[in-house]
């Protein structure tokens, strides 16, 4: 077991307990002396860039055949409470990884803007890392809780000491907005935690039970070993017809397995623990009508933290939705598809209109992340409700799209904000009426502007693109309505961000304040902008090579899911269909197989085996298309 | 039984006792140490704050709290019942004298008091601390009464501590007046429920009412009830439980941050352990076979009980497990009301504690209501503790330990916060929240200590705080799940919005001592830099920030504590 995510995650943290030592130069206001600054960034950009390598490794390494965990970390830390330090990647993790170390290296890279309490800011950085790279990695829920609520401390005071002039205002909202998330959250886990029993998930297995066969048998769950031995216990003395204690669960796969498999999580808990989850994720997505505190942080924040926060915060929400509240919620998340998708398309209808309606650039870019993220939040609930036949093919396209939209979103609004920052740095100010002919003055600025900006819009071969299109075509079949409101976003898209280009950079001249300030971009910039473009670039041309490490694991999700919907939620509809036309001669062959559903659990097992065999032979032939479907719509 | 045989039993008892009642032995002795010491002129060579400290931690080393680990410790009643040692006796009293340790080492960094008043300060806290240690030990409606007045009029005075000042004396005086009220009401809730079953000893009133409880008449239930909410007040009144809170601001705002701590840490632990010992005292026979039997050879319950009554109320139900069950099971309909009635008032507590210190300027109001609303969530843990405990031991455990993992937390980071607030009142002279703007410019180290306990009072992960709330949050999920009951569910929805309800009032302090510029007229750099109050500010930040790594030895040894309690 190598110690190569812990090493990734609590890197930053060591770092920043050491500059917490390290002398701070400042002046009367807080400024810091120009050799002290650089040397404080200097250590923070380096330890950004080793754990960016750290992360590389992790990606060539990775096997993407594999849709298993990988990785794994996995030690005993609060036994009496089932806790255990689990930590491990896979395919819908890994991205998300990748994407925020490269933004971390890359706002670490804009922060030499920031010239007050430097050793602060860095600290503060350092351990928000910790927070955001320990959140995609955690696979233990209630060590998934930790780093999620981690990271609010440093978000707050890196919005509230080095923001704007409503920093203060903005750096609460966010603060109590997520908080309110993180409680319901909480309320939740308990619920599952303590409705959970792992016993049951090896309670079929035959024959002599020991920690060893339990282990090869539910050993992908990652549970620690001590747990393995109590189930075989368990397992053993319920044989034996002994009362046994239920052995409660925060692993993520466990917890999963037991919603999918057992009827541990009644309905009603489930669908109350998927609305609770699902609202704590979203105040993070952030989808409406729990989105506003995201363009007052964005605002407020300095540039920097805003590309974290668009860059890689956002897309907690989404991680969240994709890993906890669909494997473990399955019924709340079928039941409540076209909330999902409701609020999804909503999103992104009110995030345009309101992205055309700002004067402010910034505001304009943040609206336009809730725009944006509204297609993830879509991408992911395009589940269910196909009539009249099923298809799980559609959802795995969704949320590969949602995936995809939320790797692309991270490069290209990341991109967004800095240009915003480069300008207002500037001019020191950002109404976008008094903007105009920056093309003249920044020929290489506006050039970078304008690619990153086509990335956001969902320009074919950048980046934005592939996310979107997959998105809206899964809904298609979904719902025709949704599909071509979702479509009719990109026309909106386009006109907000053609028309902030247009005020912006083009134009004959420029017609604000500190026009003496404007000067073409230095290096450092430049290297920030184009590694970005760059990213959205390669991400566009070459979609395949985030797919084929998300495929896997993905599908593996998507199948699980399908067999569970095939079982539960389909055979169910034919059940009360069949009551309901009971005396109408019904199909030979659905009747014979409904039958058999009734009669023992030993055909119900057969049946179950068919619709797998069927759901997975199904999986074999879906990557192909998505695939396909990618090479025709990819330049 | 003659007079003789009696006495002699009562001085067995009394000398196996005493074992078991060393720390506060000691602390009597402290008591009369400090007293009698300015008798002779010593007093001006000796400071009489090392008599204290060494006294403390004598007393502390005495109440041995490594006995509870492995669950070692037998439920004992010592002193014929008046009083009952068991692993939650020991781990409270334990944190009790720690807190005393850490409280006299502040006292002296912060110098108040001053050498001529410790004196008579320490032996106020000392009494306090020993009635506190009564409170968690009591096991008699009698010793009740006596732990609480014990601890309750030595506070009195430390209210008004700095002499000479109005607004000290009015604290001292409410607090006092407020006090005699609350213990009268209480005391007649006491004779009352003593009268309705013949007995003050705690276990033989269960006795009692489990047989009698189905055949009580209608007046019969209505004065049990009565005598309920007349003790409720009691204890209310020390837990600072809205509605009667109301002297807490107003006393907290006239003494001194030292007085404050003392107040809100010492006192509501040995508040919560009384009301957990009252709970499961009424509501819940433990043990009840071998109990029997020791009852009817030693007969402690009866002497105790005042009354014969009791032998014939145990005699049908010896050694009989089934009908163990039914006695616990009779008392369900007490536990459901003491459950019910601490949940809502718990409900009402913390959510007034948190919106009442919306509106507070002044840092120690401020942590008043504070100080309230975490009565609030920490009553929260008995009511899954009473909801469960005749049907489902392993919740009824969690709950326990939930509380008492809550308070060991609850003591860093209440006395970090006050700590600060007494180390700034002597840089500053002032306790206004608008005072403290711009602090860390000058303070960093104290700054940061204090918001680390201030973000830990929120139960922000990863800190300290976090893990009290978690594990009382935890209980109830698992109590509502086994019981199905609503109120539980509607508690745990009640906690949750109030964690984040208290996050603005926390966050504002935080926000101005960080955030905002340094205050007009405040020239905090003419005092020296930190020295020994950073040493000891870091000493009690570092367990808040760190126990998340040390969960796991903590919560086991709180589980040991409980498990004697109601196995």
């Amino acid at each position: 077991m190598s110690a190569l995510i812990s090493t990734i995650i609590f890197l930053p943290t060591i770092i920043a307990l050491g500059l917490g030592f390290m002398p701070s130069k400042k002046d009367e206001d807080g400024v810091n002396d120009p050799a002290n600054k650089n040397l404080l960034l200097g250590i923070t950009l380096v330890t950004s860039i080793v754990v960016m390598l750290l992360t590389f490794v992790l990606w060539t390494s990775f096997d993407s055949e594999s849709g298993a965990i990988q990785m794994a970390e996995n030690l005993a830390w609060i036994p009496s409470f089932d806790i255990s330090y689990l930590m491990g990647l896979d395919g819908i993790s890994l991205p998300l990884v990748l994407l925020t170390s490269v933004v971390s290296v890359l706002a670490i890279g804009a922060s030499w803007s920031i010239n007050k309490h430097v050793k602060a800011y860095c600290v503060l950085f350092l351990l928000l890392m910790t927070g955001m790279l320990g959140v995609f990695m955690a696979l233990d829920f209630f060590l998934f809780y930790i780093f999620w609520e981690v990271m609010l401390l440093p978000m707050y005071f890196l919005i509230g000491i080095w923001g704007g002039p409503r920093r203060e205002y903005a750096a609460i909202k966010f603060f109590i907005y997520t908080l309110v998330g993180g409680v319901l959250m909480l309320i939740a886990i308990l619920m599952l935690y303590f409705s959970s029993d792992v016993t049951e998930l090896a309670q079929h297995i035959e024959g002599d039970v020991t920690a060893e066969v339990v282990q090869a048998e539910l050993g992908n769950l990652h549970l620690h070993e001590t747990t393995y031995v109590a189930i075989a216990d368990n397992v053993n003395n319920a044989a034996a017809g002994e009362a046994v204690e239920p052995i409660h669960t925060f692993n993520l796969r466990a917890l999963a397995s037991i919603g999918q498999t057992t009827e541990q999580f009644s309905v009603t808990l489930q669908r109350w623990a998927f609305l609770l989850l699902f609202i704590g994720f979203i105040i993070k997505v952030p989808s409406i009508p729990v989105h506003t505190w995201l363009p007052d942080a964005h605002v407020e924040a300095p540039t920097p933290i805003s590309m974290i926060l668009a860059g890689v915060l956002l897309k907690m929400g989404g991680y969240g939705i994709i890993r906890i509240c669909y494997p473990i919620c399955p019924h709340g998340g079928y039941d409540l598809a076209y909330l999902v998708c409701f609020l999804g398309v909503a999103s992104m209808l009110y995030g345009a209109f309101a992205a055309l309606a700002q004067t402010d650039f910034k505001r304009l870019v943040a609206y336009s992340s809730v725009s944006h993220m509204g297609y993830v939040v879509l991408g992911m609930g395009v589940w269910s409700i196909y009539a009249p036949e099923y298809n799980g093919d559609y959802w795995a396209m969704g949320i590969t799209g949602a995936m995809y939209q939320m790797i692309g979103h991270g490069i290209s609004s990341a991109g967004m904000f800095f240009m915003v920052g480069i300008i207002y740095d500037r001019v020191h100010h950002r109404n976008l009426a008094e903007f105009g002919g920056l093309y003249g003055k920044m020929p290489r600025y506006t050039a970078l502007a304008m690619g990153l900006f086509f990335a956001g819009l969902g320009l074919p071969g950048l980046c934005g693109f592939i996310g979107e299109v997959l998105v809206v075509l899964s809904v298609w079949n979904f719902s025709k309505l949704l599909a071509i409101l979702s479509a009719a976003v990109v026309i909106l898209t386009a006109a907000y961000i053609l028309w902030c280009l247009q005020r912006v950079y083009l134009g004959p001249q420029y017609n604000g304040p500190h026009e003496e300030e404007i000067k073409p971009i230095n290096s450092r910039e430049f290297a920030i902008g184009g590694t970005l473009l760059g990213l959205a670039i390669i991400f566009g041309v070459f979609p395949n090579i985030l797919i084929s490490r998300m495929d896997d694991t993905i599908s593996a999700q998507v199948s699980d899911l399908n067999t569970w919907t095939q079982k539960v939620k389909l055979a169910n509809a034919e059940d009360a269909e069949e009551a309901g036309e009971a005396e109408e001669v019904a199909d030979d062959e659905v009747h014979a197989e409904e039958a058999d559903h009734s009669d023992s659990h030993d055909s119900e097992d057969a049946v179950e085996g068919e619709a797998e065999d069927a759901v997975e032979a199904s999986n074999a032939d879906r990557s192909e298309p998505a695939i396909e479907q990618l090479s025709a719509l990819a330049p | 039984m003659n007079l003789q045989q009696l006495i002699k039993q009562l001085a067995n008892d009394s000398t196996e006792s005493l074992s078991w009642f060393l720390p506060e032995i000691v602390l009597c002795a402290v008591i009369m140490l400090l007293l009698l010491v300015r008798l002779f002129d010593g007093k001006q060579r000796l400071d009489l704050w090392f008599v204290a400290i060494a006294g403390s931690v004598v007393s502390f080393l005495f109440s041995q709290p490594w006995l509870v680990c492995g669950g070692g410790v037998e439920r004992t009643e010592i002193f014929t019942g008046l009083l009952v040692i068991d692993g939650f006796t020991i781990a409270v009293r334990s944190i009790i004298l720690l807190f005393l340790v850490l409280f006299l080492v502040f006292t002296k960094i912060s110098g108040i008091p001053d050498s001529d008043d410790s004196p008579d300060i320490y032996t106020l806290v000392f009494g306090a601390t020993l009635g506190m240690c009564l409170m968690v030990s009591s096991n008699h409606l009698l010793m009740i009464f006596l732990a609480i007045e014990m601890a309750s009029v030595p506070s009195y005075a430390l209210a008004g501590m700095l002499k000479g000042r109005k607004r000290g004396s009015e604290a001292a005086l409410k607090y006092a007046i407020y006090g005699a009220g609350a213990a009268g009401v209480m005391l007649y809730g006491i004779s009352l429920l003593a009268g309705l079953t013949s007995s003050a000893h705690l276990p033989t009133i269960a006795l009692q009412l489990a047989e009698n409880l189905g055949t009580m008449s209608g007046s019969e239930q209505l004065v049990l009830v009565l005598s309920g909410l007349l003790i409720s007040v009691g204890l209310a009144f020390k837990l600072s439980a809205v509605p009667f809170h109301f002297w807490a601001p107003d006393v907290f705002h006239g003494s001194c941050a030292e007085v404050n701590a003392f107040l809100s840490i010492a006192s509501k632990a040995a508040a919560l352990g009384l009301l957990v010992r009252i709970g499961i005292g009424v509501g819940y026979v433990p043990g009840l076979e071998q109990e029997v039997a020791q009852d009817v050879e030693a007969g402690p319950a009866v002497v105790a009980g005042l009354l014969p009554v009791a032998e014939e109320a145990i005699e049908p139900i010896e050694d009989s497990v089934e009908q163990e069950v039914t006695v616990n099971e009779a008392l369900q309909p007490v536990r459901d009301f003491i459950g019910k009635l601490i949940a809502l008032l718990a409900m009402i507590t913390c959510t007034f504690g948190n919106l009442a210190a919306y509106s507070q300027t002044n840092i120690k109001r401020l942590l008043a209501y504070s100080t309230i609303a975490h009565a609030g969530y920490m009553m929260m843990a008995i009511a899954p503790l009473m909801s469960s405990l005749g049907s489902d031991y392993g919740v009824a455990e969690g709950a326990l330990s939930g509380l008492l993992l809550y308070i060991v937390v609850y003591v860093f980071m209440n006395l970090g916060a006050f700590a600060v607030v007494a180390f700034l009142r002597n840089y500053i002279a002032s306790e206004e929240i608008a005072d403290y703007s711009g602090m860390i410019r000058s303070r960093p180290y104290i700054v940061i200590c204090l918001v680390l306990a201030l973000f830990s009072l929120v139960g922000l992960p990863p800190l300290a705080g976090f893990l009290g709330k978690f594990a009382v949050f935890a209980s109830i999920a698992d109590a509502f799940r086994a019981t199905d009951a609503t109120y539980l569910l509607v508690l745990l929805l009640v906690g949750g919005v109030n964690t984040a309800l208290s996050l603005y009032y926390y966050l504002r302090v935080a926000k101005i001592m960080v955030m905002e510029e340094p205050a007009e007229g405040v020239d905090i750099e003419q005092y020296p830099k930190a020295g020994l109050e950073a040493v000891y500010l870091v000493a009690i930040t570092l367990p808040t920030a760190l126990l998340i790594f040390f969960w796991n030895p903590v919560h086991a040894y709180v589980v040991d504590a409980v498990k004697a309690l109601i196995s």
